[in-house]
């Protein structure tokens, strides 16, 4: 059985899996890979079930030591991937043998990428899941230098039958949502803003949620909201204007008005949107109930 | 009973207070036990609303919750849990302010009741805790703090919470505590549980 060592952290590299649904009642966030499609994508590619651990790097990528064999993929953010100093292909299997050091680039454009290992990467699952939770603290703590991953036992075959994905929007960004619940506490103005203007990612974002300002989203006035659960996608229109779009490790309830939530054929564009990014809103099909 | 639609596969059902919401939160468990709504992944209690994440036909579930006769929940008798807490809190001046009261006044108003585990949310462990008369009730910041240190005994609205770990928050702080609220490597890992009573006992 291989395992790594963590020779280069990058900015911020996660153990993610499929993550911890079913326990929001108990204020457990669902977390697990922010690019759903690329995890799994990533785990196909080396033979593992889809919803295997694998890393999530943050914009700066990550370096790894292996000691024994084992096929890795990277999917997600676009990287160079590099073994021992020689580019190798991104978003298909690659072996990798004993001592030799895997590298993650920067990802351009994008990110996160997602680096998944025959076998999975092993680390004692928290109420279920191996993944970095980072607003409750569940799960492995984000990794450090020379910190020692085990991989587990291999469980199916590489393969590269899958072609690889486009590279993920970033740049600009159109993102499809349905209004609601609370999206009578827009005013028209705020409405118009809301699926007309353009908003920026902000520095501030991260796997808690994409804070998003330039155009501040009028709101009438309603007082206070009671807090209300809250799902991955839930557009929050903050008191200053301000939004933020919530992901995987978002607070389960909330006190400010969702008033729309963006569709999860969204989501990887909102793991992918860099700060500095356009981001725009469509509307996607409304639902009467 | 109103039903609103989050997303594409999510429901809000809207109820007139806390009373409705644990009664109805009680009979979709009841419901759920006997294999009712399998899709469904979550199913979050609030103050005023039960979130359903998960269904697959949210015209259909919303009809059959309209046409089902609720009783009302069980009171339950839940332990008394005692949280020793420092009324020191950067905004104790200000809630006291709006309670028109001294601090002083405004801890003994808070330390001197009962409170009782509503819901949780917003982070594990954190438990909503009711029982502050709707006097008392207060907005949350405009803008929230980035971090809000474990231990911060807070108030938005009629509720009292205590942050169980370092994290963003939007509740004015009034004081702080040392009890461990949220401790994963425990079973059960929070503190606060719904049914819990709670009382704050004054150290500062």
């Amino acid at each position: 059985m291989a395992s790594i060592c963590v020779e280069r952290p990058g900015a911020l590299t996660t153990v993610q899996d499929a993550g911890r649904p079913g326990l929001a009642h108990l204020g457990v966030p669902r977390s697990g890979a922010l690019d759903p499609d690329a995890h799994r994508r990533a785990n196909r590619l080396v033979g593992n079930p889809e919803t295997a651990p694998v890393l999530e790097t943050t914009l700066t990528g990550v370096g790894l030591r292996f000691f024994g064999q084992a096929v890795i993929a990277v999917t997600g953010a676009v990287a160079p991937v590099r073994l021992d100093g020689r580019e190798v292909g991104w978003g298909v299997p690659v072996p990798v043998g004993s001592g030799q050091l895997l590298d993650v680039g920067r990802a351009r454009p994008g990110v996160r990428s997602y680096l998944a290992v025959s076998g999975g990467i092993a680390v004692p699952p928290a109420l279920g899941s191996s993944s970095t939770d980072l607003l409750s603290g569940l799960g492995p703590g984000p990794l450090v230098p020379d910190q020692i991953l085990a991989v587990g036992e291999p469980s199916g075959r590489p393969t590269a039958a899958h072609p690889p994905p486009p590279p993920p929007a970033s740049g600009r960004v159109e993102l499809p949502i349905r209004l609601g619940p609370r999206d009578g506490w827009l005013t028209p103005a705020g409405r118009a803003t809301l699926t007309g203007a353009a908003f920026t990612v902000a520095i501030a974002s991260n796997r808690i949620g994409v804070r998003l300002q330039g155009s501040r989203v009028e709101q009438s006035s309603r007082g206070e909201l009671p807090s209300e659960g809250l799902v991955w996608g839930a557009v929050q229109l903050l008191p200053d204007g301000n939004l933020v779009v919530f992901l995987a490790d978002h607070p389960t309830t909330g006190g400010y008005p969702v008033i729309a939530v963006v569709d999860p054929a969204g989501f990887s564009a909102c793991a992918q949107a860099a700060p500095g990014a356009i981001v725009r809103f469509r509307l996607a099909a409304a639902e009467n109930i | 009973m109103k039903f609103l639609p989050v997303g594409a596969t999510a429901l809000l059902v809207e109820l007139d207070g806390l009373a409705a919401v644990l009664a109805l939160h009680a009979e979709i468990g009841r419901r759920r036990a006997v294999g009712w709504a399998p899709s469904l992944v979550d199913v979050i209690p609030s103050a005023r609303t039960i979130l359903l994440d998960g269904v697959a036909d949210r015209s259909a579930v919303a009809a059959e919750i309209r046409g089902w006769d609720v009783p009302a929940a069980p009171p339950t008798d839940g332990q008394v849990v005692e949280i020793p807490c420092r009324y020191t809190g950067e905004d104790l001046a200000g809630v006291a302010a709006s309670w028109r009261v001294s601090e002083r006044e405004a801890a003994r108003i808070h330390a001197g009741r009962e409170y009782r585990v509503a819901f949780c949310g917003f982070a594990p462990g954190f438990a909503y805790l009711s029982g502050l008369p709707g006097r008392y009730a207060v907005p949350r910041r405009p803008t929230p703090r980035t971090v809000v240190p474990a231990g911060s005994v807070a108030l938005a609205d009629i509720y009292t919470g205590v942050y169980p770990r370092s994290s963003p928050g939007g509740w004015q702080i009034i004081g702080h505590t040392d009890a461990i609220i949220w401790d994963p490597g425990k079973d059960p890992p929070a503190l606060l549980v719904p049914g819990n009573r709670v009382r704050f006992v004054d150290v500062s």
